[in-house]
């Protein structure tokens, strides 16, 4: 405070009137509202998800008194006897994904290196464009589509020959219906293969040339340079893009109360119908009756953000390990 | 030049960014302005039940045509909106296919009367191969396939009544509606009354903590869901079961006789338990008395509040309910609800003195 009054009224701080000057001139140039207008979005994003988690937490007073933690790990959703657990819908909304995941990457990967490194520059852009349409997809589409095409797949091809030749595992036992966890994975997989595919081919093709050319240079065939030259360096981009998908799956809502079956449980067997947090919400929002029941569903969309954060965090961890790993090479 | 337009490009931006602070600073103005002053239109808002939907809208539009200053308004928004808009007066009255009972009540700062408006029923489907026979159920063989008790379609309590019908072994997979919904209510609502266990055990609401089964989103999951899956059995709408032509089978009502949802026999499970109605609405119709009532059917509500900040604006409700009660009852069955029976009628028209 004194340190201020003094520039203002003491002596004229040499660097003062410059920098009022500057900032005029600044201002003028357009650097200063560029500057201001940037920080201005920036703050709003910020703004909007504090207003998110507030609103979360204001309207989640109830249920998170009388529940207290034992919400995230409680199992039981009764609406009539109001006690409410958030526990079947975290598993069922990290095995989705997780499925969805272990499909898509494979997919979505080796189609972008096929469609960055070896397929023709025409077949590449139209194939990208059918793919990037698929994002364009409401999520409704695909939900009608898992009803009335994946799921008879499921249920009378796919789940029985998984069942018959590794149901020595818990993950493929119990009775098939065709809707559950797996085929929920199933359609999210489908739902987040382009955001994949999209972004790591770009990324693949921001690889510079040289980088190919000095591996092939280096006695390499086209693969091992795609392999050890090419992709490592399109790395985190990649990395990116799966954490991208992986936001996406967690969050899915529509395709997945459509096929997930609807269920509050946790099975070992991914054929069991399940429920996810997302799902639960859009299922029951509407027709809740009395505070603790829909402050239970507003707590779940706590749960949610804080669980997308931690799997976000997690993600963060793993491309910091990656690239220090990448740079001791 | 080149200065120039970096200037107007400054003045501009410091424009836009003025504005829009004074619009992010600023509340937005709330309006009240929608008074009726004669002669202008007056608009009518109201939300709730997505289940009444076709019939208000109907009801709306031929009000509409005969009083053309008037206009209502309906947002399908599910019955709990429709409660708690009516609860913050957003709205100017409410539709529920759940009545308000005393303690809900109570959380409301004016007086709300409730009326019925039409009737609906929920009725089982199932699929079944090889059996395209309606079949007949018992009310505690519904209840205890719903339990997990009864698991195979042969188990003598479905086989029993159903001598006619050749019934596979195959393992039962009942299925029920994962959305919360006014149908799980109504479902939950007549096991409970005809099955001791399942009332202490599971209850009725909107949702239910199911003991068995699969979920399905909405009528079209449920009945997309028991359609493609053998063996399994689910609950739809009566309104939803006609429209798409589905097979569904026979309830026993409380007179021992297997009736099938149709809307005469919803109407008269009105007209059999209109007699317990004093001046209340609120009555469960599930299970009603009567030789042919269905014994799964339930009615449909408007809340309304008792008195209206603007008079005209109340004249107007209460003309368009008695409307409703009387002339617009014919509107119903072409929808595929069922009408009110008359008594029924008759204790909701006296209920229109109670608004002010």
């Amino acid at each position: 405070m004194g340190a201020s009054a003094e520039t203002l009224t003491g002596k004229p701080a040499p660097g003062g009137k410059g920098q009022v000057r500057t900032f005029f001139r600044r201002l003028r140039n357009g650097d200063e509202i560029a500057h201001i207008f940037t920080l201005v979005f920036a703050l709003t994003i910020l703004l909007l998800a504090c207003l998110l988690v507030y609103e979360l937490y204001a309207h989640s007073a109830v249920s998170r008194h009388k529940f207290g933690w034992s919400f995230l790990l409680s199992r039981s959703w009764d609406p009539v006897l109001e006690r409410f657990g958030a526990l079947p819908f975290i598993y069922g909304t990290i095995v989705t994904s997780v499925i969805a995941l272990l499909i898509a990457v494979p997919l979505g990967v080796g189609g972008a290196i096929f469609l960055a490194e070896f397929a023709p520059t025409k077949m590449s852009d139209g194939l990208t464009f059918i793919v990037e349409l698929l994002a364009a997809v409401p999520s409704v589409i695909f939900g009608l589509l898992g009803i009335f095409i994946i799921i008879p797949i499921m249920r009378e091809s796919v789940d029985p020959f998984l069942q018959s030749h590794f149901g020595w595992l818990p993950l493929f036992q119990g009775p098939v219906y065709g809707v559950g966890f797996l085929t929920a994975g199933v359609v999210l997989s489908i739902m987040i293969v382009p955001f994949i595919l999209s972004i790591s081919r770009e990324v693949l093709l921001a690889v510079p040339a040289e980088q190919r050319e000095a591996a092939l240079a280096l006695g390499a065939t086209r693969w091992e340079s795609t392999w050890q030259a090419v992709v490592p360096y399109a790395r985190v981009g990649i990395l990116g893009s799966i954490f991208l998908a992986l936001a996406r799956a967690l969050g899915e809502t529509m395709a997945v109360t459509m096929v997930i079956g609807g269920t509050p449980s946790i099975s070992s067997s991914l054929f069991a119908p399940g429920y996810s947090i997302a799902s639960v919400i859009a299922d029951q929002f509407t027709e809740a009756t009395g505070q603790a029941y829909l402050q239970s569903l507003i707590e779940l969309g706590l749960a949610l953000f804080v669980l997308t954060i931690i799997l976000n965090g997690l993600a963060r961890l793993l491309i910091l390990a990656t690239t220090k790993r990448g740079t001791a090479h | 030049m080149r200065s120039l337009n970096r200037k107007r490009f400054a003045a501009l931006a410091f424009a836009v960014s003025a504005a829009f602070a004074v619009v992010s600073c600023s509340h937005a103005p709330s309006g009240n302005e929608a008074g009726s002053s004669s002669g202008s239109p007056v608009l009518i808002n109201v939300a709730g039940s997505t289940f009444g939907y076709p019939i208000y809208s109907k009801w709306f539009d031929v009000y509409h045509q005969q009083h053309a200053n008037v206009e209502l308004n309906y947002g399908s928004i599910g019955s709990g909106g429709g409660i708690e808009q009516t609860r913050s007066g957003t709205v100017d009255f409410g539709a529920s296919d759940m009545p308000l009972n005393d303690q809900l009540l109570s959380t409301f700062k004016t007086k709300i009367v409730q009326f019925t408006t039409v009737m609906g029923a929920t009725v089982p489907m199932y699929n079944i191969p090889g059996v395209t026979a309606e079949l007949k159920f018992t009310p505690k063989a519904l209840a205890d396939i719903y339990l997990g008790k009864v698991t195979r379609w042969n188990d003598p309590a479905i086989a029993g009544v159903n001598p006619g019908v050749k019934l596979p072994a195959g393992k039962i997979v009942p299925v029920h509606r994962s959305d919360s919904s006014g149908t799980t209510f109504v479902w939950t609502d007549y096991l409970s009354k005809v099955s001791p266990q399942w009332k202490a055990k599971v209850g009725s609401n909107t949702a239910v903590n199911w003991p068995v089964g699969l979920g399905g989103k909405g009528s079209e999951g449920v009945s997309g869901l028991v359609e493609q899956t053998p063996y399994s059995i689910g609950y739809v709408e009566l309104i939803y079961a006609l429209q798409n032509h589905i097979l569904y089978g026979t309830v026993e009502n409380s007179s021992g006789k297997f009736i099938k949802a149709t809307l005469d026999s919803v109407t008269a499970a009105a007209a059999g338990a209109a007699a317990q109605m004093q001046n209340d609405v609120r009555i469960s119709i599930t299970n009603a008395p009567g030789e042919d009532a269905y014994p799964i059917s339930c009615f449909t509500y408007y809340l309304v509040p008792a008195t209206f900040s603007d008079a005209a604006k109340g004249t107007i409700i209460k003309d368009f309910l008695h409307w409703m009660l009387t002339d617009g009852q014919q509107y119903a069955a072409p929808l595929g609800y069922a009408p009110l029976p008359q008594a029924v009628v008759n204790i909701n028209l006296s209920l229109l003195s109670q608004l002010q």
